[in-house]
């Protein structure tokens, strides 16, 4: 019955015997064969402890005992038992790898099982994502959206999506202005043949459907904000999808074509940028739903497949894609039925194998039929965007786009676009910078993998424009870093060359910095390109521009330079952003640059020794903001201070920046926070310490005792040095109890007696204090489960506490006792009856010899008494009382008819008797057996388990001195299921 | 009682020629088993000529000319009267596309003024108090392709103010020269018109060049004859002030049903035509007229 089970942990042997039953299992733990024992691997085992004896306890020989469990228990996995192996095993190794800074090593350990418990459930196993994956065909549009993501991985990874650059052009291109849409429905009226003519009723209503939907509907919508325009943009989005699924398909592409018409008014140039990125999302849920239509048409009977052909299409779906490019080829303006034939692109696949191949070059080519060259610039962005999706081989139509639009260049220039700018007020520094999106987007298609001749062919062709700012920059964004790198200096020389009055340089210097900090530019030029780039950055007036640009070259310079020019820089910032508190509106870019030196610099001492660094910090006088940063310096300093510390400078520093975040606690704060707060406070006074300078190191914790007041866990850290005057400062009754233990076991693994004598006593002392219940995670739940463990495990603890010479034998175990005795326990329960079967084990193990494990350099109650027989004595009496005790309440129970739980609490005992108690004496063994029959009487005992544990007695009647076991059994009957 | 009739045609682009078979079914649905008195089918191809108002009054004397024309006809019996089972029953056909004596099947056309139109029509004849049922399906004909081959001749054109014509006053015109080609203007139906315009220079900046596709009907006899010219559509090919000696292309698909293969018979004519309009920014407007050759190959 009994089931061995052996588990190696980093440096501790650890033997499981269960007695599977329902309600008892003793544990018995076994030291490092090492003999080696640290407070550390004792508290680890201590809390696992369970022990047993009574009247007379058998003579026991760990060592033998665990020498015989071991081959056996070898066929036995633990593995495939314990419920939480996987956790424990990783856990270990993991938390090993963080502290040794390497920063990736989260679920690389050797160990099969996943290293945490919650990431195994995202393993793919997480039941939502399951759900999704498990309903392959809930709606077309998600079908699409599948095929999309699919088809972008055609692209590349590498390849930048668009969907990341949205945001960035909406939150950058803004405006105050008000804007204006204008939808009219019923527009294109010339086109229909004149009413009264013969024409079939059929065309006739059709072609009444196409004009008179919403007839007359001309919405002219004055007077809107930026948001407000988005937000009806959105709602045309909605409508449009609205409009489809309610299969009105021909509302659908009026809303589709009035849409990208509102992309030739070039009112409000500013916004122009971010009105393309809301009217083209328009235009992508469009594309998507008709290539999703017909491709649902040809589904039946099964779906499509991927790299489907011409020849899987069907005539009806070919008919319908036929009869979209019919109606868009119609389209009387050229603006949306450029847009709106590049939104369906994809659709081509339907009809021909070289439809796209032959329709993106026309349509590069009708763009220039486009006179704003602003507009031009898009309507190319938009199509490259198309085409890098749906054809991405495609490469020449994306370059010629490219030449065609250096080709318009010369009208940025001309005399329409001045004007307008003049109309607008707009600065023409400004109005270049709203093609820069475009322009990246179209580079950056070309540059995809591009060989490295074309990209040169590219620069030249911009240098002949005269050095064009704007598509200097441009190069500079899109193309591959390491190819601006290695012309860094190149690069410079042109950006100087450059005219003052174009596009702005700190803009060009920003996105040479930005390559910059991806790629390294050869080594002996860094030097120069610094103080060349420099030299322009510092001379930007607005501190807006500044920071900007300035953040952006920090990383270069942290990545190659010194702490000195780090250190330089940092001045220089300060300089710039102090006047008028300029650095108010710039703190997402200061967090950034603080961001950049906490990833290249780690050395928290070199860190600090930097004189502009915490004058840096004082920028940020926005509370909120000003946390934030100190936590993200507290997470570096936890990741990579590998080592203790005492350098005064690190933890001056550190101390103030905790105080920051400890001061930012108040009533509001959420407990999540408080709990993120007390961590990172806590992982840095872990790492702070003063090796036997104990002074030292108290008057720190004293100091830091005084400073972390409002975080409890921060506390208890700091609290060691002085428990009895921290410890009944907190509120939680366990947190007290287990650190009254903990320090107990401190105290006694440093040999100091009296204290762990004090810190038990006062252990026990609380105990009555406990409450019957007590909140778990916000929910009201007994308390009893906690103190019986903590109990067992402070009875394990007791095993190795010597007597106090003052107090009677065995002064703990009996206050203890009593304290149990005294207790209010629930009504009908057994707990107590169970403390003291736990008890047992504890007895029989203080009356052996030598004990199961001993902290070194401590005389426990073996060498105390040297097996004095008035010690032994007294433990039988306790014992006796014990056992008494047990009995008059198994008698109870019998009483009340709670036959169940007297059946499992008189199996517990019996199990315990045979593990400790020297079943030679007649009386015990009497004991034993009636407990035996006690526990089968009334039927509750399971077959299985008495089965196993009949078969356990007899494997260990085999062993030496254990032979008087074959009579017990073969006393012991096996309950009859008649 | 809810009973549905349809025609469906086996082709899904319902496109046939002379000599090929129309073959579909007649799809009737109803929830329970239907009485009838007999159920027929009927195609028949005409074309339809109407006066504009401007030639009504005029021409009346001749009204004779402009009955409809019928090209073909032909009616059977689907089912003799009786009852259709509950459910869904089809009923195939067959059409041979077959013309009696010299008639020819012109294209399918959907014009103003002539009308070219092809339908089957089925109807089902049924009891004194229940409506009679009857469905219409027009499907479409395209004549055969022309044996001859077309060679596309491209066309060069220059506008300036001094070649326009139909100008009030020639000298407040601004300075223009736009140059470009067609690349034919005998055109295969089924292929877009293409081309390149090149503003040269263009002393007011340009608002817009279109391309507007005309249809010319004529009908009429030896008597006398009305002709019109109508916009079928109008095709924007360049937007506001363009960049200069950059070329733009001229491409427009033709529409299917309003344009057909250029045609002359003796009582009407479809002919088509484009312009190239071109939009100054003072609202000058300069046309360029060219007349096409519509064929199918």
């Amino acid at each position: 019955m009994v089931n061995v089970r052996v588990r190696t942990y980093p440096g501790l042997q650890q033997v499981l015997i269960s007695f599977s039953h329902k309600h008892i299992m003793s544990l018995l733990l076994i030291h490092s064969p090492d003999g080696e024992s640290n407070s550390a691997s004792l508290h680890k085992c201590l809390c696992l402890l369970f022990f047993r004896v009574i009247l007379r306890s058998r003579g026991r020989n760990y060592d033998t005992e665990l020498q015989r469990c071991r081959p056996e228990a070898a066929p036995v996995e633990f593995g495939d038992y314990h419920p939480l192996k996987p956790i424990m095993v990783t856990d270990t190794k993991t938390r090993r790898g963080a502290r040794k800074g390497s920063t990736s090593s989260s679920s690389s350990s050797s160990s099969s099982a996943p290293a945490d418990p919650l990431s195994s459930m995202l393993d793919g196993t997480d039941p939502l994502s399951m759900f999704a994956s498990e309903a392959p065909t809930i709606s077309h549009s998600d079908l699409g959206r599948k095929r999309r993501e699919k088809e972008e991985e055609a692209v590349g990874q590498d390849f930048e999506p668009w969907s990341s650059k949205r945001g960035e052009i909406l939150a950058r291109f803004t405006t105050t202005e008000k804007l204006s849409i204008n939808l009219f429905m019923g527009s294109d009226k010339g086109k229909a043949p004149s009413p009264g003519s013969a024409v079939s009723e059929k065309v006739r209503t059709r072609l009444e459907e196409l004009d008179d939907l919403e007839e007359g509907s001309q919405r002219e919508l004055l007077n809107l904000s930026q948001q407000d325009y988005a937000n009806r943009i959105e709602e045309l989005n909605q409508s449009l999808k609205e409009a489809w699924a309610s299969d009105q398909k021909v509302k659908a592409l009026k809303i589709v074509i009035q849409c990208s018409k509102l992309l030739s008014d070039t009112s409000v140039i500013q916004f122009y940028p971010s009105k393309f990125v809301l009217i083209t999302d328009i235009l992508d849920t469009f594309g998507r739903l008709v290539y999703d239509r017909i491709w649902t048409m040809c589904s039946d009977p099964r779906p499509l497949p991927e790299s489907f052909t011409v020849d899987d299409v069907n005539d009806t779906a070919k008919e319908t894609c036929l009869n979209w490019f019919f109606k868009i080829a119609s389209i009387r303006e050229l603006l949306p039925r450029l847009y709106v034939e590049a939104a369906i692109l994809k659709c081509n696949r339907f009809l021909n194998k070289s439809g796209i191949q032959e329709t993106l070059p026309r349509l590069t080519a009708m763009i220039r039929g486009i006179g704003d060259p602003l507009v031009a610039a898009y309507t190319r962005a938009y199509l490259c965007r198309v085409g890098m999706e749906v054809a991405p081989q495609l490469k020449d139509s994306l370059n010629r786009n490219f030449f065609d639009l250096l080709g318009t260049f010369r009208q940025i220039s001309g005399e329409s676009v001045q004007n307008q700018l003049v109309q607008q007020r707009v600065e023409v520094p400004e109005y270049l910078t709203l093609y820069s999106p475009a322009i990246n987007w179209i580079l950056q298609c070309i540059a995809y993998r591009a060989p490295e001749p074309l990209l040169t062919e590219m620069m030249e062709r911009c240098k002949k424009l005269g050095n064009n700012a704007l598509l200097l920059n441009s190069v500079m964004r899109a193309f591959r870093p390491e190819f601006v790198a290695a012309r860094a200096t190149d690069f410079i020389g042109m950006i100087k060359d450059c005219d003052e009055a174009g596009f702005p340089k700190h803009l060009l210097f920003g996105s040479l910095g930005r390559s910059l900090a991806c790629a390294d530019p050869p080594e002996s030029e860094r030097l120069t390109i610094l103080n060349e780039a420099w030299k322009v950055v510092t001379k930007v007036r607005s501190p807006q521009d500044y920071i900007n640009c300035a953040e952006i070259w920090m990383e270069f310079t942290c990545r190659h330079f010194t702490k000195r020019e780090v250190n330089t820089i940092l001045a220089d910032i300060i300089k710039h952003m102090t006047p008028d508190r300029a650095f108010e509106d710039a703190y997402p870019q200061l967090q950034s640059v603080i961001r950049k030196i906490l990833t290249y610099l780690h050395d928290f001492s070199v860190l600090f020794a930097m004189e502009r660094f915490l004058p840096f910090l004082d920028m940020f006088q926005k509370d909120s903001v000003r946390v934030e940063v100190c936590r993200s310096i507290m997470e570096v300093f936890i990741k990579h201070q590998v080592e203790h510390t005492r350098d005064p400078v690190i933890l001056n520093a550190m101390l103030h920046i905790c105080k920051t975040m400890h001061d930012s606690v108040n009533a509001l704060t959420l407990e999540d926070e408080k709990r993120s707060l007390a961590l990172l406070i806590i992982g840095f006074i872990r790492m702070v310490s003063f090796g036997r300078d104990f002074e030292q190191q108290l008057s720190f914790c004293v100091e830091a005792r005084a400073t972390f007041c409002n975080l409890e866990p921060v506390l208890v850290q700091v609290s060691q040095p002085h428990p009895f005057i921290t410890i009944p400062s907190l509120s939680s009754i366990f947190s007290r109890l287990s650190l009254y233990l903990l320090s107990g076991q401190v105290a006694l693994a440093n040999q100091c007696l009296s204290q762990a004598d004090a810190f038990l006593k006062a252990a026990v002392s609380i105990l009555p204090e406990v409450p019957r219940s007590i909140s778990v995670e916000g929910k009201l739940r007994s308390s009893e489960s906690f103190l019986l463990d903590f109990i067992n495990n402070f009875l394990a603890t007791l095993l190795v506490v010597p007597d106090h010479p003052e107090h009677g034998v065995l002064y703990l175990v009996r206050g203890l006792l009593n304290m149990v005795q005294d207790y209010t326990w629930e009504d009908n329960s057994d707990a107590k009856v169970r403390v003291y079967v736990s008890a047992l084990p504890l007895l029989a193990a203080m009356s052996q010899e030598t004990y199961l494990y001993s902290i070194p350099k401590v005389d426990s109650n073996e060498t105390l008494y040297g097996g004095d027989p008035k010690f032994l004595s007294e433990i039988n009496k306790l014992s006796e009382t014990l056992i008494g005790q047990i009995l008059d309440h198994l008698k109870t129970l019998g009483r009340d008819e709670s036959t169940r739980r007297q059946g499992a609490l008189a199996f517990s005992l019996f199990g315990v008797l045979l593990a400790h108690g020297d079943l030679r004496n007649n009386k015990l063994s009497q004991l034993a057996i009636n407990l035996w029959n006690l526990s089968h009487k009334h039927g509750y005992c399971e077959t299985r388990v008495s089965v196993r544990t009949l078969e356990y007695i007899k494997h260990q009647a085999l062993q030496p001195d254990m032979s008087h076991l074959t009579d017990t059994v073969q006393r012991l009957a096996l309950q009859s299921r008649t | 009682m809810s009973v549905t009739l349809d025609i469906r045609l086996k082709r899904a682009n319902k496109v046939y020629h002379e000599g090929e078979v129309v073959a579909g079914v007649i799809l009737l649905v109803c929830k329970e088993a239907l009485q009838h008195h007999g159920i027929s089918l009927n195609m028949e191809g005409l074309v339809n000529l109407q006066l504009s108002s401007k030639s009504v009054g005029v021409f009346e004397a001749f009204y004779n000319s402009v009955k409809p024309i019928q090209l073909i006809s032909s009616n059977v019996e689907v089912a003799k009267a009786g009852k259709v089972p509950a459910g869904k029953t089809e009923i195939p056909f067959e059409f041979p596309l077959n013309t009696k004596g010299n008639k020819v099947l012109y294209e399918t056309y959907h014009g103003v003024f002539v009308n070219i139109q092809y339908t089957l029509r089925c109807d089902m004849k049924r009891s004194l108090l229940a409506k009679d049922l009857s469905r219409n399906c027009e499907f479409i004909v395209h004549c055969q392709p022309q044996k001859a081959k077309v060679v596309p001749t491209p066309v060069n054109f220059t506008i300036t103010p001094d070649t326009l014509q139909n100008t009030r006053e020639r000298t407040s015109l601004p300075k223009f020269l736009i140059r470009g080609h067609l690349d034919a203007t005998n055109c295969v139906i089924s292929q877009p018109l293409t081309g390149e315009v090149v503003v040269e220079n263009s002393d007011v900046p340009i608002k817009s060049i279109e391309l507007q596709l005309v249809r010319v009907e004529t009908c009429g006899c030896a008597e006398g004859y009305a002709r019109d010219a109508t916009e079928i559509q109008n095709i924007q090919i360049a937007e506001g002030d363009v960049c200069h000696s950059l070329s733009i292309p001229i491409y427009m698909v033709f529409p299917r049903l309003f344009t057909c293969p250029t045609l002359e018979t003796t009582n009407f004519k479809v002919e088509f035509e484009v312009n190239i309009v071109i939009v100054l920014h003072d609202d000058h407007l300069i046309t360029e007229n060219f007349p096409l050759k519509l064929c199918r190959v």
